[in-house]
């Protein structure tokens, strides 16, 4: 597979603090790929380093085989960056803001282009509206059409999704799948695991560095813990009770039901069900469930903090 | 009324000018439960929101909370609810033990109830080794926690939460709904908006707002099992883009939708199942890997009650 960015030893400091911190990591053509990770992981700072707005301390990356600190310009030409509060004039309209982004690109015939990006945005009806008088996903859109009117061959998307609703959350994401599909390679960051599962590739991020980086189907086969789902009441009193038994290693309360997270080699399905049975909680359903990349996540980052 | 209820809503309607906010909203929250209200933005979430908990009065229909009446009686409902906003409201220039200090005065605690109050909050919220710092230091999910103990203070019976984990890590939203768990323990009935749907698995009860109205209300399981009639199947593949091309010219496929290496189609008509769609695939001589029948996630069900409403408009 050919790479697109190739990230070497890259390191990125502000005062005391390794916000990237020696980061190997690649990303192929065509691909999306998921940055995930806590608030202050160094998202944010590997984004802006790629995009060649931050200088890496030490390191080096290439983005199409140009290098990262002598290619600036040439880099930035070809890629899109819509940042976590990018900015759209408010008091230009959709037209004016596209025509605007247009021209600081330096892109001189765009108005064919920017047909075709507004209705892929489905927007193209509100051309001659205010940015500051649409919704806030016709505003995310509006924004995405602006990074792609210089035809960019990669997107940088920094949590996109914070703060959209379901419906433009849901739409935005079939956007993204089509931009993929014309073979753009995306690169996105995101708080919300159930997105990091729409994507080809995931790395988790922690402080600075990347833990695992892999296609979400095999993540989950490496997962050696198992996850029960129990359906019960009162939940509160089974969680306190299961919360005594000390080789489940994790437990969740969602709603009527509790997930346990636990290894097979210290205790097994039929154990658990049996702590369950003899106490007196009434027991609706019980089944292994498939982790979600959600579990696996949270799993990691408390092994960690717990070391 | 009912003991058991904590929030009871009847008709309430909100108008500015012409335009209608909230229409004619009736549901009931239980005591101690979780409660979900959820709303694309502009809903009407807030409005309602703000209505309960005293600060902004009905145009018509009323509301009674943890048993005081919000017109009549709005200065006791103000003193039996914790509130905590979007925007956290802490003061960024003082340290987390100061804010906690600040908000226990506000709400007239006495020096002794105060100091037990303040010990409690640091101890719930995680934050003994983080008093002393800076509350604009604080990183998200520890201001969110700390901005949910300021709220709670003074033992409100209910506490609002508007949009409290928006933009928080998934970590940090885990440690601040098992906060939320632990508060229900004593009887502290909650009450939460959000926009983000995979968080609505954590309630007890939900009801959805849009455009001013509710259009469902139910425990999570029962609305995915009634509003989602259609099975939702799952299709890992090692080609999803060639699987698309090919459900999109089939009339038996209403809706599909990519997610990584796998594409979820929902088909139009009850007959289809596992079978009929991997033998369609085989005779298409389309790779795949595996076919499942999933549960619908309640986003969908958001996005399927969202559709039905824009038709029957």
């Amino acid at each position: 597979m050919e790479k697109v960015i190739e990230i070497r030893n890259l390191s990125k400091n502000f005062k005391d603090i390794n916000a990237v911190n020696e980061l190997d990591m690649e990303v192929f053509k065509d691909e999306m790929f998921c940055l995930v990770g806590p608030d202050g992981a160094g998202k944010t700072t590997l984004v802006r380093v790629l995009c060649g707005i931050l200088k890496p301390d030490s390191g080096c990356f290439s983005i199409f085989g140009l290098d990262g600190r002598k290619d600036r310009n040439k880099i930035k030409r070809r890629i899109g960056y819509l940042s976590q509060k990018f900015s759209l004039y408010g008091d230009l309209t959709i037209d004016e803001n596209i025509s605007f982004f247009a021209k600081v690109h330096n892109v001189k015939e765009f108005k064919d282009e920017k047909d075709v990006l507004l209705e892929k945005m489905g927007i193209e009806k509100f051309g001659n509206r205010l940015a500051e008088r649409l919704s806030g996903g016709m505003k995310k859109k509006l924004a995405l059409a602006c990074t792609l009117i210089h035809s960019p061959d990669i997107l940088f998307l920094d949590e996109p999704t914070t703060g959209v609703d379901p419906v433009s959350r849901r739409e935005f994401w079939e956007i993204l799948a089509d931009l993929k599909r014309e073979g753009i390679t995306i690169l996105i960051t995101t708080p919300y695991m159930d997105e990091a599962e729409r994507c080809d590739r995931v790395a988790f991020m922690y402080n600075g560095s990347i833990l695992s980086c892999d296609y979400p189907h095999i993540i989950k086969e490496k997962f050696d813990k198992r996850i029960m789902e129990v359906v019960c009441s009162p939940i509160r009193e089974v969680y306190k009770y299961m919360e005594t038994i000390e080789k489940i290693e994790s437990i969740h309360i969602f709603g009527d039901r509790l997930h346990l997270v636990f290894d097979e080699v210290k205790i097994s399905v039929q154990e658990i069900k049996e702590e369950l049975i003899k106490r007196d909680f009434n027991i609706y359903n019980i089944r292994l469930i498939s982790p979600s990349l959600e579990n696996i996540f949270i799993m990691k980052m408390e092994k960690r903090t717990g070391e | 009324m009912n003991n058991d209820i904590s929030i009871y809503v009847e008709g309430l309607t909100k108008r500015f000018g012409d335009f209608t906010a909230v229409r004619d909203v009736s549901f009931e929250v239980k005591k101690g439960e979780i409660f979900g209200f959820l709303g694309a933005n502009g809903a009407g979430k807030s409005t309602t929101i703000r209505m309960l908990i005293g600060i902004l009065e009905p145009t018509s229909g009323y509301a009674i909370v943890g048993g005081y009446n919000i017109i009549e009686n709005v200065e006791m409902v103000k003193q039996s609810i914790g509130y905590m906003s979007q925007r956290f409201s802490l003061y960024e220039d003082l340290t987390a033990k100061e804010n906690l200090n600040f908000y226990g005065g506000i709400y007239g605690l006495d020096e002794k109830e105060l100091k037990n109050r303040v010990s409690w909050a640091v101890e719930a919220a995680d934050l003994s080794d983080k008093e002393d710092v800076l509350a604009g230091e604080l990183a998200g999910g520890w201001k969110q926690r700390l901005a949910l103990s300021c709220a709670l203070l003074h033992k409100p019976k209910i506490v609002f939460l508007d949009e409290p984990t928006s933009g928080v890590d998934p970590i940090s939203r885990r440690n601040f709904w098992n906060l939320i768990q632990s508060i229900t323990d004593e009887g502290v009935t909650v009450f939460v908006t959000t926009h983000y749907l995979e968080e609505a698995e954590y309630c007890n009860s939900l009801a959805f707002i849009h455009n001013g109205e509710i259009i469902t209300k139910g425990t999570p399981s029962a609305l995915k099992k009634n509003v989602i009639k259609r099975k939702v199947f799952e299709i890992e593949s090692q080609e999803p883009d060639k699987l698309i091309d090919c459900f999109k010219a089939e009339e038996f496929v209403d809706d599909i939708s990519i997610l990584g290496l796998k594409v979820h189609i929902i088909p139009n008509r009850e007959d289809i199942n596992k079978d009929y769609i991997s033998g369609f695939l085989k005779n298409k001589s389309l790779e795949f890997k595996k076919i499942d029948e999933i549960e619908p996630s309640l986003e969908d069900v958001f996005i399927e009650l969202i559709k039905l409403k824009r038709e029957n408009v």
